[in-house]
Formats: C-alpha cells, structure tokens, sequence
C-alpha cells in the first residue's frame, strides 16, 4: 500500500516499528501536494523545508522510543488557526502579510507530540461560506469532480483529506464547517461539543458557535486526532473543565441496545432522492447490527436557519471589528484620517460575503434592532436547545442527513446568498444547541459524489459518536473509496 | 421594503466599511431578502423565553489576578502596518 494510503493508525505503528521514517512519510505527501494542488487548490501555504525539518526531529525521538500518538504524523491545518511563525492568512486579503507571533493551543497541542506541519489549507474567507468559493485564494475544487464544490468553509481541509494530500486535519465548524465538507468530500469530520477544544489562536467568526475539529479518512483516526487536541485551556475562558475520555477505548464496543432517534423534520420532502436513499440503507445498516431506531421531533428545526443568520453575523461583525489596520494586516495607503483609515482598510481587506455578514451583524445589533432581531434569536436559540434535550431524553443519539444535496457545481449558487446558505440546514442546529456532530460517508450519489450522514450526540458524548461511526466503518466500506485524482 | 439604501449606507458607516454605490444597491436586495426571511421567527411567541448566552452552562470562567509572560511588545509590534518608538502609528487624530 502506498505511503499516502495509510491511516493515522497504521502510520503511528510503522513509525514505531522503525518500518517507515517520518521523512519518508513527509515527503510522499509533498509529493503528492505537489503532484495535485495545481487541480485542487487545497493549500494556501507550504511548509516543505520546515516540515522536513519536523520530520528529521520526530524521527530522532521516535529512535529514541520517546514518541508520542502523533509523533512524525504529517499534518496540515486550516488557515484559520495562528500558526508562530507561519503565514495565517484566513483567506482573507485583510491578512495578507499576517505572522502570528503565538501558537494557538490546538497547534501547541499538536507540536508538543511532534506532528509534523505540512502547510496552512484554503477555505472561506474568516470561516464564512458553505462551498469554498469566498476565499481570497481561489475556489477550492471537490477532489471527486473537480467542477463542483468541495463544501464549506474547511473546504480545503476536506479537500485534502479526500485527495490524500494529508492523511488527517483540523477544521473548523460554525454552522458546519466540518461536516458539510467531509460529506462533500467523502471523508469523516467530527463537531465536537462546544468547549470541548479550545479556540484559543483561532481566528474568530462567531464566538458563541465555533468549534475545533478533526477531518480524517476514517472514524478512528478522528478519534486519534481528537484525543490530542480535546481539553480545558485556562487560556480560553469558554473551554470547559470536564475529564477528556479516552476515545479509543470504547471505539470496539458496538451499536447493540442503543437508541437511534431519527428527527421526522430532518427527512423532509425536498431531500435529494440519492441522499433518502443512501440514509434509508444506512439506518438499515445500523437495525441489522442490533441498533434500536425510534422517530423523534425536534419541532424548531424549521427556525434554526433564521436564527443562526442574525446570531452568527451579529458575533461576527463584532469580532471582525478588529480590523482596523492599526496592529496588524493590511493598511490602506494614503488615509487622510483615522477613519478614513478604518473604513478604506476594511473595504479593500474584506471580500463581499464577509462584508455582507458584517453588514448584516451591524444591523442586527444596532440601536431599534437588536430586541426585535438578535435578542429574538437568542431566545429561540432556547428553544432549540431545548428540543435537542427532549430528544436525547428518549434516544442516544441522533441520525440525520448532513446536507439537503451531494456537492453543487461551481458558481451555482454564488449570486443567491439566501439560497446557498440554506446548505447547512442540517448542520446549523447543532452549533446552536452547542452539541456534537460526526459526519461520516454513508454513499454515493448516482452522479459519484459522495454522500454523508450526521450522528448527533448529547453534549460531551463525542465518545458515543465515535463508536457508533466506527461500528458503521466496519460494516460498510464507502470510507475506502478514493477519489479519482 | 424591509432595508432602504438610505440604512445601507447609515449601517456602512456604523460598520466602518466604506462601500461603493454599487456595493450599497446590491447589499439593499440581498440583505431585505434576508431580513424578510428572519422574520419567520415572528410566528414564534418568545415573550418568557430566556435568551441563551452560551451554548453549554458554564459559570464564570474566573483566574486570579497574577502577571504572567507574555509575548512582549517587539513581537506585538512585529505585524504593525506603522509603529514608531514602541507604538502603533496611525494618522493625526487631534489637529
């Protein structure tokens, strides 16, 4: 088997048998980012010197027999996530020449067991899109067919996950920015709960609904990924100090006598028949190895798309208030004054969805609007929440679609904001509630695009995702395909 | 008409974003449709409803008030469009 086949887990046993070097294994998949980027334009950034260098590291302690779980594991990561040293753009043309001066803790956590940076990965510009085309970079293409869209906005983490330019990834996933492109791209994304990873050093889109997650070829190698990241970060006063389970444990531990809950809202009528029919035979999967299915409601899903759109807006206008050309990024020349200076900065940085939802966020919270609009959503967010706790009161976890429709061609849907964003319908609730979410690849679309499901779980029980996916992987083998690039 | 150019422009300055005329008349239609979308959540009563301020119960994320390391000011500065003498520079703010 080729180098760049290999899962997380078979590479961390090879490394410590000595089998293959970290240097070798670095280089196959600069060969291959090499072979394929000019098709994909998954990468922003390339860390070549610096990641081989890395790699030389790792081997020295892997000799040492002093590794860690990821220790010489190429890896890249989404543009979004500072990176000392290393250009951390977001996408955007505001950031062009930005090189964060700290680590954030997800990549120090990373480092400190010797994973290996390959590169820095496209995506929406500030983590604002749900197809890859808002970045400043160029469209990132879906590796199963390159006309259409790998999904966004960890389009480019998908991307090259799907490619096999980088055998695992972080994302990250605000209205389902992980799993949306892991469904396009046929590979796996887990949302973790929210707290769960600290988004310390990542760059902020709407603070109340971001979260750090894995993207990977496999359940497992989610799980592996997971467990570097997952803690409490007394540099992040929102991650939340409750035990990391080890999520490899129970990963063996089957579906027999647990309740899956199917919300009747989420199988609704303008579906794409080809996903129906690949989430019909995976719930069957899921019967026949033992799962008990029961229909649930979640009666609010139908407000969840409205809510997010004043709330996530509304956090973003406020946190990309700090581009303002003074500290840092780029600065427009010739302002006269200090607004001038402000206002010309921003509107030639910022591309025009991130200037729509700061528009759109500056609106809603403005004098006269903000009870009738972000107040109000923040109320209804309750009540979504609350429909997700009723629920897991009667199931373990939940079985849905990821998005209404496999993988849209490129500038589809550009010129109707309002009808791309409805993409992530049935990902945006669970950032609301602030729950987890796996997405994994359950079939094919009769066009070959690849076709996800969600497994929804109670906050913190990322562990019950992971086993039930995984238990899915087993007994299916959509995860092994691979693109045709 | 949910948004009139007129509150394009009012938001424009409030958002510190200096737009085109172009820019303004194409933000009017697409943010109206997406206002008049929202209004579905008119159909919902929230009146005793309380607002949810974070996605899972936290209680306040409290430290002790101790100096620490930090990055210093040098790499502070590193990414300044302008600075001078230790600052950020900017243009004249008092004539």
């Amino acid at each position: 088997m080729a180098l760049i086949d290999l899962s997380l887990r078979e590479m961390q046993q090879q490394l410590r048998e000595r089998k293959v070097s970290s240097v070798e294994l670095t280089r196959a998949f600069l060969e291959r980012i090499a072979a394929v980027d000019e098709r994909v334009n998954a990468f922003i950034t390339r860390c070549d010197a610096q990641a081989l260098a890395g790699a030389q590291e790792a081997d020295r302690r892997l000799a040492a027999g002093d590794a860690a779980p990821l220790t010489g594991i190429p890896l890249a990561l989404k543009d979004i996530f500072s990176t000392e040293g290393v250009l951390t753009t977001c996408a955007s043309k505001i950031l062009a020449n930005y090189i964060p001066p700290y680590d954030a803790t997800a990549v120090a956590r990373l480092k400190a067991q010797d994973a290996v940076l390959l590169g820095k990965l496209n995506m929406d510009e500030f983590a604002m899109g749900s197809s890859n085309e808002n970045s400043a970079y160029g469209v990132v293409r879906n590796p199963w067919n390159l006309e259409t869209v790998p999904g966004g906005s960890s389009g480019g983490s998908a991307a090259a996950v799907a490619a096999r330019q980088v055998p695992a990834t972080l994302g990250t996933d605000t209205g389902g920015s992980i799993r949306q492109p892991a469904a396009h791209c046929g590979v796996v994304g887990l949302k973790p709960t929210y707290g769960r990873v600290s988004r310390y050093g990542v760059v902020a889109y709407a603070s109340s609904l971001d979260q750090v997650g894995p993207l990977a070829a496999n359940v497992e190698d989610c799980a592996l990924l997971l467990q570097a990241v997952a803690g409490y970060d007394p540099l992040d006063s929102t991650s939340v100090d409750t035990p990391v389970p080890d999520y490899q444990a129970g990963l063996r531990d089957g579906v027999k006598g647990l309740r899956i809950g199917l919300p009747r809202e989420y199988f609704i009528d303008g579906l794409d028949a080809d996903v129906k029919q690949a989430l019909d035979e995976a719930i069957a999967v899921y019967r026949g190895l033992g799962a008990e299915i029961v229909e649930v409601s979640l009666p609010h899903t139908d407000y969840a798309l409205a809510c997010y759109y004043l709330i996530a807006p509304a956090e973003a206008s406020s946190n990309l208030a700090r581009y303002d050309g003074v500290r840092y990024g780029v600065r427009a020349a010739a302002a006269q004054n200090l607004i001038d200076m402000y206002t010309q900065s921003r509107a030639a940085g910022f591309g025009a969805e991130v200037k729509r939802r700061i528009m759109l966020g500056t609106y809603a919270l403005s004098s006269g609007y903000y009870d009738a609009y972000y107040l109000k959503a923040q109320k209804v967010r309750t009540l979504i929440r609350q429909d997700y706790f009723d629920a897991f009161a009667r199931c373990d976890l939940l079985l849905t679609p990821v998005a209404p429709t496999p993988a849209f061609r490129i500038g589809e849907k550009t010129d109707d904001p309002l009808h791309m964003y409805l993409s992530d319908i049935f990902t945006i609730p669970l950032n609301l509630a602030g729950t987890c979410g796996l997405a994994l690849p359950c079939g094919f679309s009769k066009a070959g695009l690849p076709i996800g499901m969600q497994l929804a779980g109670r906050p913190f029980d990322e562990a019950t995702l992971l086993r039930v996916g995984h238990a899915y992987e087993q007994a299916t083998d959509w995860h092994k395909r691979k693109a045709p690039l | 008409m949910k948004i009139t150019s007129a509150e394009v422009e009012k938001v424009a300055g409030l958002a510190r974003l200096a737009l085109s005329a172009d820019e303004i008349q194409a933000l009017t239609g697409q943010m109206d449709a997406i206002l008049s979308y929202v209004d579905k959540l008119d159909e919902l009563d929230v009146a005793d409803i309380v607002p949810t301020a974070h996605a899972v119960p936290v209680e306040n994320a409290l430290r002790e008030d101790l100096v620490r390391p930090s990055i210093g000011s040098e790499k502070a500065l590193a990414n300044a469009p302008e600075a001078a003498d230790g600052c950020f520079r900017v243009p004249r703010v008092i004539e």
